[in-house]
């Protein structure tokens, strides 16, 4: 089985359970622990490009498992700088390490005012809650 | 979590307790999965899983003409069948589309079993009651039966069964529950498919999840059948396909008249406009049901394969790009990803 529910109290959350490492005027984004188990093993990541423009509340990408594709929304928007290849070539580690081996891009911020929109882990944890 | 007017079997309880996620499908709330698809795969692979199906349907016909009824509605020639044989065949319509695949087993001269989809157990049985003669009887009996499938190279002996032909039946008891020993299945593994008595299932279920075989949902039941291009009713055969098209012909004894023979006669003297195909892809995307080929053609089912770890699929395309091969594009949300046409089927068990 993949790895055990958490979420981080250091990253920032978008409720399409995403999440954000914020590093300066760059930040490394990623599905959340609840969206990887919603999921199911993953098989596949569709990256964007390096240079690409991702947008808050908008898809930069795609993941999917053996049964469903799903969007991933961009908590912040940017230019893509890099996206991990270990997350395309062996997408399973989305689920083994979600916030970890399983990150999927890092941007550099475009608009640093959109992470007052951004959830904490408590408040993220209640949207949760609510699924 | 309850589903509002969703069928479940006698097992619903043990799905539960398993952690099993469940889902409605043809109008059964049935787990897709326990701990995984991919897991559940393998284990059928390499060792064994077991799969309720008790969502599928059980039909009765009965009686001295019960041959001839069936002779005229199935396409497959049920005279080649002794007692204890059973036989892959197609309930088919006037125009040779297929209203449901399904196993017949013939209990007698004057008793076959119809084991049908669970999605079509409906139009199936008033296909079958509105075309009875006197003299037969078809009677739907499947809210009687539990159907648990045990399949995996392991599978047999696992349950004390010998090898034993494929598509014949038997009576016979497994860990004490009378059961219908059929030997046949859906993942292109040595195995069996378990019929008993609704009310004995949870023994016989519990006493096969005690050997260590690992529970299976639809999920991989689905990615297991796709690998070994067995068609899914709905998805790759429907009422407005063919068999001919579908590369099921071998199913259709046409030197019989059965309902729709002459338009399947035709097709196969012509020659059919689009086959269905095995296709691998060759970069790495999933096909899914519905998506376009392009320059015509459409996914009829699609998924990723767990053991060649590359999406795979099968879909209708014209005749001339049907060969092993021949190139595909297959559009995926709009990207164009390339794959190639495979022989059926995609997977092939390494012969140990």
């Amino acid at each position: 089985m993949a790895s055990a529910e958490t979420y981080p109290e250091d990253l920032k959350y978008h409720p399409e359970h995403d999440w954000a490492r914020i590093e300066g005027d760059e930040a490394v984004l990623g599905i959340t622990w609840w969206a990887q188990d919603a999921l199911g093993e993953l098989v596949h990541f569709e990256a964007p490009a390096i240079g690409d423009t991702a947008v808050k509340d908008e898809a930069y990408g795609e993941v999917e498992s053996v049964k469903a594709v799903s969007d991933v929304i961009s908590p912040l928007s940017g230019e893509i700088l890099e996206v991990n290849e270990k997350a395309i070539e062996e997408p399973e580690s989305i689920n083994d390490d979600p916030y970890g081996e399983g990150w999927l891009v890092r941007i550099r911020l475009s608009d640093p005012t959109e992470l007052n929109d951004l959830l904490d882990v408590e408040a993220y944890r209640a949207v949760v809650a609510e699924q | 979590m309850s589903v509002a007017g969703l069928k479940r079997t006698p097992l619903h309880g043990r799905h539960v307790a398993l952690g099993a996620r469940m889902v409605p499908f043809a109008g059964w709330e049935m787990p897709v999965q326990y701990d995984g698809v991919i897991p559940e795969h393998l284990a059928v692979r390499r060792d064994r899983g077991v799969f309720d199906v008790s969502h599928m349907g059980q039909f009765h016909v009965e009686g001295p003409r019960q041959t001839e009824l069936l002779q005229n509605l199935l396409s497959n020639d049920l005279s080649r069948l002794a007692d204890g044989e059973a036989q892959y065949t197609l309930l088919t319509n006037d125009s040779g589309g297929i209203v449901d695949d399904l196993i017949a087993y013939r209990l007698g001269p004057f008793h076959t079993l119809l084991v049908v989809n669970a999605g079509n157990r409906e139009a199936a049985y008033s296909w079958l009651e509105e075309r009875e003669i006197s003299g037969t009887e078809v009677r739907d009996a499947s809210d009687e039966y539990a159907l648990l499938a045990v399949q995996g190279p392991t599978a047999l002996s696992s349950l004390g069964l010998g090898e034993g032909p494929a598509f014949t039946h038997a009576m016979g008891a497994v860990f004490g529950v009378e059961v219908m020993v059929c030997r046949t299945g859906y993942t292109g593994e040595q195995g069996v498919e378990l019929m008993c008595p609704a009310e004995d299932a949870v023994e016989l279920w519990d006493a096969i999840v005690a050997t260590g075989t690992t529970p299976c949902g639809l999920g991989a039941r689905d990615t297991l059948r796709l690998e070994v291009c067995y068609p899914l009713h709905g998805n790759d055969i429907t009422g407005e396909t063919d068999a001919i098209s579908a590369g099921l012909g071998w199913t259709c004894a046409l030197d019989k008249e059965f309902t729709g023979v002459a338009e399947l006669r035709r097709i196969k003297e012509d020659g059919p406009a689009s086959k269905l195909v095995a296709f691998v892809m060759d970069e790495k995307a999933v096909p899914r049901q519905g998506m376009p080929i392009v320059g015509g053609g459409t996914v009829t089912s699609g998924t990723h394969s767990p053991m060649l770890d590359v999406g795979i699929g099968m879909g209708y395309v014209p005749s001339d790009v049907s060969s092993p091969g021949t190139e595909l594009v297959v559009d995926v949300r709009g990207k164009p990803k390339q794959a190639h046409v495979v022989k059926k089927p995609i997977y092939v068990k390494e012969e140990s």
